[in-house]
């Protein structure tokens, strides 16, 4: 374990970013966190998490997958790609991290997506522990653990100290460039920051929220649920929940006609929106009870069903926090979950 | 805190509800947090006594569920109404989206609506209490005392600049009605108006450029109710899930703000429910300063029938030129 003092992030920042591009938590006007571009100046956000989910780095919303171009009879095939670039994503959170394992399961199993693969393979990912978890916090539900370890290299941060530690190749080759900045240490405070996560998390108004009564198999049991209705009622069927989600990935790709050609792009999709999968026989989910019931099964049923139990929640709250009508998935799994979840 | 209280609202709706003058309640219901309330339809007096709710986190606009919901409906439908809510109630109901004859609207008094990222601003993360009493107490598991929060400093920011607190649709109305206020609406549409074309388009850019496209400033937007919006429809070649370019992100919000010109109320939802807190209802403030300052005041919902400036032809009505000759002093 190495540490540095609070004061020489700067320095720190300045020296990942000379040979990779830095995103980290930064504060904007409105006081919320986003993922911004290191550059001076650019002070790393004390929030909780940022609205909009790290997983834009490697599932960007929109993307150019390739580009048409059209001459008299001739049509040329550009090829846009541009996921080459080094990067490091500094200060996220053991939730999102998971989220990328969520995302890996999808994208780099046969056929592997390359562009997705690719910016994996530039990418470092370093996780901050979570010293102040909000209400809206349940990543303990899914077994994830918030007291630090995810990533390539794990950050806790103390009151004038930040601690390092790398948990895989990447992250040690990335730590070995920042060996001047920082000095090799104990793990007391890491150990003591630890302990006092560990017991805010039992303090969490859903601490004890479980995840018993989803999973693999329970499709016939819960897909003609008749509380399904009532949970759906006054969905508005906008796609924030789909879009602040670090784990959904549902994409279309479309064509974007450019006078002499095409660009075709990919950009993230919702299955809360009407036109979402929409086939030349027409739609499969006509209501939006169907889209809502879709997007709560994919998490709790249909995916864990295919990835050996893995959930497709992560507990990070954005769901809680921005849905317009304050409906989300711990509303879900505690109706359907009955007493099981309490 | 609100004047009116829980149990009065409970026993108004549950008395409807057994007398059978109405078969279903559209109201607020109880979330995991004192704060994250949903709107539910309610249709027992079971679930109303258990589970509805209303505090000062009670901020949905429910006319637009009128709608939906309204045609479903065996018998009436009663729904709450805040003042603000009564002008797109009306509006709802100039433009003949719904049956006024399956509702039964009850107005109720608001002192207006707290922004939970406000108080959250004040008291920090992990909050396990909210009681709205003379002050706003706060619980977290940080604190061991409780935070006490004046109202006025978490009020939401439409309710800061609230228009009305007067009732200009209902069936019945509990406490005593409000009057119309004249707010500082428009000062922040006037501070964007006094820019730079440059800084203004700066300004938006700054914001619109957040914009993730969720829709939830569409869905949620009571005059925006096309059954099939253009920019949902694979057929009318503007249909995107996302911009294509920077343009394509302006060009939404621009052409959902001229769509609602004349119709917008100002209630306010669309910047309430946008999860990247972009000031959209100050597009559609632009709109209503400019109609009342071309054509005189007029407020959309004031009443039935009304017919909004843009679609009513009058002698005395403005001559483009003359629009033309303020580009100068006001964009």
């Amino acid at each position: 374990m190495r540490k540095c003092s609070l004061s020489a992030m700067n320095s720190v920042f300045a020296e990942i970013a000379k040979e990779a591009a830095l995103y980290l938590p930064v504060d904007g006007k409105d006081g919320r966190a986003a993922y911004t571009k290191w550059e001076e100046g650019k002070e790393w956000s004390s929030a909780l998490n940022t609205v909009k989910s790290p997983k834009d780095f490697f599932f960007p919303q929109t993307e150019d997958l390739m580009e048409f171009k059209t001459s008299g009879k001739n049509i040329e095939i550009v090829d846009v790609r541009g996921e080459s670039e080094d990067f490091v994503v500094f200060g996220v959170r053991a939730c999102d991290v998971k989220a990328f394992e969520v995302l890996d399961r999808v994208f780099l199993s046969a056929p592997v997506d390359s562009y997705y693969a690719s910016r994996r393979e530039h990418g470092v990912i370093v996780s901050v522990a979570c010293t102040r978890p909000s209400e809206t916090c349940f990543c303990q539900t899914f077994g994830i653990d918030p007291t630090g370890g995810a990533g390539d290299i794990s950050v806790w941060k103390t009151e004038n100290e930040v601690f390092w530690q790398s948990n895989t190749e990447k992250g040690e080759a990335l730590m070995q460039k920042l060996a001047s900045l920082t000095e090799e240490c104990g793990a007391e405070a890491v150990e003591e920051q630890k302990a006092q996560i560990s017991a805010i998390m039992k303090k969490l108004p859903l601490a004890s929220l479980k995840a018993d009564a989803f999973g693999g198999g329970k499709t016939a049991e819960l897909f003609n649920a008749p509380e399904w209705d009532e949970l759906s009622a006054t969905c508005l069927g906008c796609g924030t929940c789909t879009f602040v989600c670090p784990t959904c990935q549902c994409y279309d790709i479309k064509d974007f006609d450019t006078g002499n050609g095409v660009i075709r792009y990919r950009c993230w999709d919702s299955c809360m929106y009407s036109e979402f999968t929409k086939m030349a026989h027409g739609n499969n989910r006509l209501t939006q009870k169907e889209r809502f019931r879709q997007r709560f099964m994919h998490k709790l049923v249909y995916y864990p069903e295919n990835n050996e139990g893995l959930f497709s929640c992560v507990g990070c709250g954005r769901c809680i926090s921005r849905c317009p009508i304050s409906m989300n998935i711990v509303k879900v799994m505690k109706k359907l979950g009955g007493n099981t979840n309490e | 805190m609100q004047k009116i209280t829980r149990d009065q609202l409970v026993e108004k709706a549950v008395s409807l509800l057994e007398a059978g003058t109405v078969s279903a309640v559209l109201g607020w219901k109880k979330g995991e947090f004192d704060y994250d309330i949903t709107p539910a339809l309610f249709k027992s007096a079971e679930e109303i006594k258990e589970l509805f709710v209303w505090n000062d986190f009670c901020g949905a606009n429910f006319s637009k569920y009128l709608v939906a919901k309204a045609p479903k409906q065996e018998g009436k439908l009663l729904v709450f109404l805040k003042p603000c809510d009564t002008y797109s109630f009306n509006q709802l109901l100039t433009e003949h989206r719904f049956d006024r004859e399956k509702v039964y609207a009850v107005g109720i008094g608001c002192e207006g609506m707290a922004d939970i990222d406000k108080v959250k601003a004040i008291c920090g993360d992990g909050i396990v209490s909210i009681n709205c009493g003379e002050k706003m107490a706060v619980g977290t598991i940080y604190n061991d005392a409780e935070t006490l929060i004046d109202y006025a400093d978490v009020l939401a920011e439409r309710c800061v600049n609230c228009k009305s607190k007067k009732h200009v649709a209902y069936d019945e109305l509990m406490g005593d009605d409000g009057e119309v206020i004249d707010s500082d609406r428009f000062d922040e549409v006037a501070r964007i108006e006094a820019m730079t074309p440059d800084e203004r388009f700066e300004f938006w850019q700054d914001q619109l450029s957040r914009c993730i496209r969720c829709n939830a400033c569409r869905d949620a937007c009571p005059a925006c109710t096309c059954e099939k919006c253009v920019f949902d429809n694979p057929k009318s070649g503007v249909e995107n899930k996302a911009p294509a370019n920077s343009f394509e992100e302006k060009m939404f919000h621009i052409i959902r703000a001229f769509h609602v010109a004349g119709r917008c109320t100002d209630c306010g939802e669309c910047s309430r429910v946008c999860p990247q807190n972009i000031p959209l209802h100050l597009l559609n403030r632009k709109f209503i300063k400019d109609i009342n300052e071309f054509y005189g005041d007029y407020q959309a919902g004031a009443e039935v029938g009304s017919r909004a400036p843009l679609v009513n032809y009058t002698t005395e009505d403005l001559e483009p030129s003359e629009v033309f000759d303020r580009r100068d002093t006001n964009a």
